[in-house]
């Protein structure tokens, strides 16, 4: 008897106190509810949960919440297929906008083949690793090293090593996400609209003969492309040809044709059109190392 | 010559000077910029012959100052402002110190005037006079503490006197007893300064093991000296500001350790700051230098050089030369996984674990490794590399994780 009351008391009082919590929960849950567009779930659901932050947002999440909220266009997206961004307008009723495509661009050609190594690097095998040993033991202070750490970071496979140890940029494939502009040591990328044809393969501030006897398709600054493009296309800053890109509608294949290194390229169709008095590269083996170039 | 503007930790210096201006030896050729950042001095009688862009030891062409010195120049140092320092309040005597462009000659190039200038809520009690060298192979603070002690008194004196210090202990490894020997006969009678030897090992060197060694105290991860009281110079710092501030003259030259398998005729030279490295290997003897490695500094913490242009700034302290035999033998050294033997564990003198950090640094996990395995803690001295079984770079991936976390907070 004793016992059974135990029993009855103590399950009486979980039932009571099961009553109570459930009754709180329930009062919670009205009074602290949040209301959430029930489109921002949806529309995440059409995004390709990539999170690789090239339109600009925190991630694929964010980019559904300003989606809806109609801070920013469907068609920044650009890993989506445009067919998947328009249906997405069309789902908030919006236009799609256009945007610009945009691909990474490495600003060096100087491969194994072209370029000298003053030293050889051992150690870890990344880009990053090496250009804390001395710059990474290649003659150019601002080329590239490499070793790919670009084609490590990107997550859409856009970015392969060529055989002269250069990154090659899948433009269909890349979404412009930015990871290999902020992995390289030598900030050679950089994000370019593909209308910018007009594009100096170079980031060598050295003088001109250093930065020729350092690689024999490196801008040595003569000036001649300044000349033949466009006033105020082109200018030479630092020992190097900068294009200035507001005025890129004028730009031309006429500003590479008497370029001496072949520096300066008009991007074509995936094909990088070198001047037709640049100096012809027929070399593909790597050049040996050389401790004395200037 | 070629003179970087940042030989210094901090801002880098401006130039006083122009392009086909002639200067004299010891002039001031560049001012400091800022608190943290020294002055820079002509180390030869020549013509500014450009500023521009010039290689650096670390790889990015930096801005320096390219002397051509006269085929007359001298030895004598032609620029000085004597002063009189027993005058000086502890202030100008912290600014006199800046003046002289002096910096921390072990190798971490930290300016010496902002070392010694502690807060006023740190009240200081003992100088350390480090004359434990910081690596093997290098003999440059061994030969100075033999040949200049009563430049060191006077160094000491007046860095205790910029701090406030009551007393001074010089630290000097058990492998220097002849240093020791002429220490101890110029030891100030008054009992302020005071000799202790410590075993040789390394990283005997180091601030924080120095302190451990004399004063068993340990500085708490992530503070620094002056928090339990206590400054750390090294000697060669301090014999040369016992011969400079005198003279109010400027830091021109060093000592260099010049040695290695590689190199004909060791030994630690003076070296006028901005000598090409190709000129002191061919003064010292290195018959071919393609084919060999060279490293600047010690053979633990060192960097090694892409370049024989990279001049002898502030901070280098040795010139290490390793031959073809040597670069076979690491060359054939393939880094194997870890297989958790502990041995890098055993060696770090800060307590890390290396090991663990090592593994994340591979998954590039470098916020975890600088919060909860305290990569800040880690001075690169290069112990557990040098012991661990699998060559794994594992300083190499520390200084990479460092410097992206550095690059996060910035």
């Amino acid at each position: 008897m004793e016992m059974m009351s135990s029993i009855v008391v103590a399950g009486a009082f979980m039932a009571a106190l099961g009553t109570l919590l459930a009754w709180l929960l329930a009062v919670a849950n009205k009074r602290l509810h949040v209301y959430e567009d029930p489109r921002i779930a949806e529309v995440e659901e059409m995004l390709p949960k990539s999170n690789c932050g090239a339109c600009g947002t925190a991630g694929c999440r964010n980019f559904a919440e300003q989606v809806v909220a109609g801070d920013i266009i469907p068609a920044k997206c650009t890993v989506n297929a445009p067919e998947m961004n328009a249906y997405i307008a069309s789902f908030l009723g919006v236009s799609m906008g256009e945007v610009e495509k945009q691909v990474a661009r490495l600003a060096c050609a100087g491969g194994s083949h072209v370029a000298y190594v003053r030293a050889n690097y051992k150690g870890l095998g990344t880009c990053r690793a090496a250009a804390t040993v001395s710059g990474g033991g290649k003659a150019c202070a601002w080329g590239c090293l490499g070793l790919g750490d670009c084609e490590v970071v990107c997550d859409f496979d856009a970015i392969t090593m060529n055989q002269f140890g250069l990154p090659v940029v899948d433009a269909d494939k890349c979404t412009a996400c930015g990871d290999c502009v902020d992995v390289c040591p030598k900030d050679l990328f950089s994000l370019q609209p593909v209308s910018h044809k007009l594009w100096v393969a170079c980031k060598s501030r050295a003088d001109g003969d250093v930065s020729e006897a350092q690689c024999q398709v490196a801008c040595t600054a003569c000036g001649k492309c300044v000349m033949d493009a466009a006033p105020g296309l082109i200018r030479l800053d630092n020992n190097l040809a900068v294009i200035d890109y507001a005025k890129n509608p004028l730009a031309s294949p006429v500003a590479i044709e008497r370029c001496p290194t072949g520096a300066i390229v008009w991007l074509d169709d995936g094909q990088a059109l070198r001047g037709r008095e640049a100096k012809k590269i027929i070399r593909i083996e790597a050049l040996p190392v050389r401790a004395n170039v200037v | 010559m070629i003179l970087p503007l940042a030989q210094h930790i901090g801002k880098p210096a401006v130039p006083l000077v122009r392009a086909g201006q002639e200067v004299i030896r010891g002039q001031p050729i560049a001012r400091a910029e800022g608190f943290l950042s020294v002055p820079i001095h002509a180390p030869a009688d020549g013509v500014v012959e450009a500023i521009e862009l010039k290689p650096s030891a670390r790889g990015p062409m930096v801005e320096c100052i390219v002397l051509r010195v006269y085929e007359a120049s001298t030895q004598e140092i032609r620029w000085s402002e004597p002063r009189d320092l027993d005058a000086l309040s502890p202030k100008e005597l912290i600014q006199a110190i800046q003046d002289t462009g002096m910096v921390g000659l072990g190798g971490a190039t930290f300016p010496s005037h902002a070392k010694l200038s502690v807060p006023a809520e740190h009240k200081i009690h003992t100088l350390i006079v480090n004359g434990c060298e910081c690596e093997p192979y290098l003999t440059c603070d061994h030969k100075l503490m033999r040949e200049h002690p009563d430049d060191l008194m006077t160094g000491a004196r007046l860095a205790m006197r910029a701090i406030g210090a009551e007393r001074a202990i010089i630290g000097v490894e058990d492998n220097k007893l002849d240093a020791v020997e002429a220490i101890r006969r110029c030891l100030p009678a008054d009992g302020r300064i005071t000799l202790q030897v410590v075993p040789t090992k390394y990283p005997q060197g180091a601030e924080k093991m120095l302190i451990k060694s004399l004063l068993d105290v340990e500085v708490p991860p992530g503070k620094l000296p002056m928090h339990v009281g206590v400054v750390v110079n090294n000697v060669g710092t301090l014999i040369q500001l016992g011969q400079l501030l005198p003279a109010g003259q400027g830091l021109t030259e060093r000592v260099v350790t010049v040695t290695g398998p590689g190199i004909k005729k060791p030994g630690d030279y003076w070296v006028p700051i901005g000598t090409p490295m190709r000129t002191v290997l061919e003064w010292a003897g290195a018959p071919d230098v393609s084919e060999r490695s060279i490293i600047l500094g010690g053979p633990m913490m060192g960097q090694a050089v892409a370049s024989l242009d990279v001049p002898v700034t502030k901070g280098v302290s040795g010139i290490l030369v390793f031959d073809q035999r040597q670069i076979e033998r690491t060359a054939a050294s393939k880094s194997y996984p870890c297989i958790k033997c502990g041995e890098c564990v055993k060696v770090c003198p800060m307590g890390l674990n290396p090991s663990m950090l090592g593994m994340l640094a591979a998954q590039r996990e470098y916020d975890a490794m600088g919060e909860h395995y305290h990569l800040g803690d880690c001075f690169e001295c290069g112990c557990c590399t040098y012991v661990c079984p699998s060559h794994i770079p594992l300083v190499q991936q520390f200084r990479v994780a460092k410097g992206i976390l550095r690059e996060q907070a910035a």
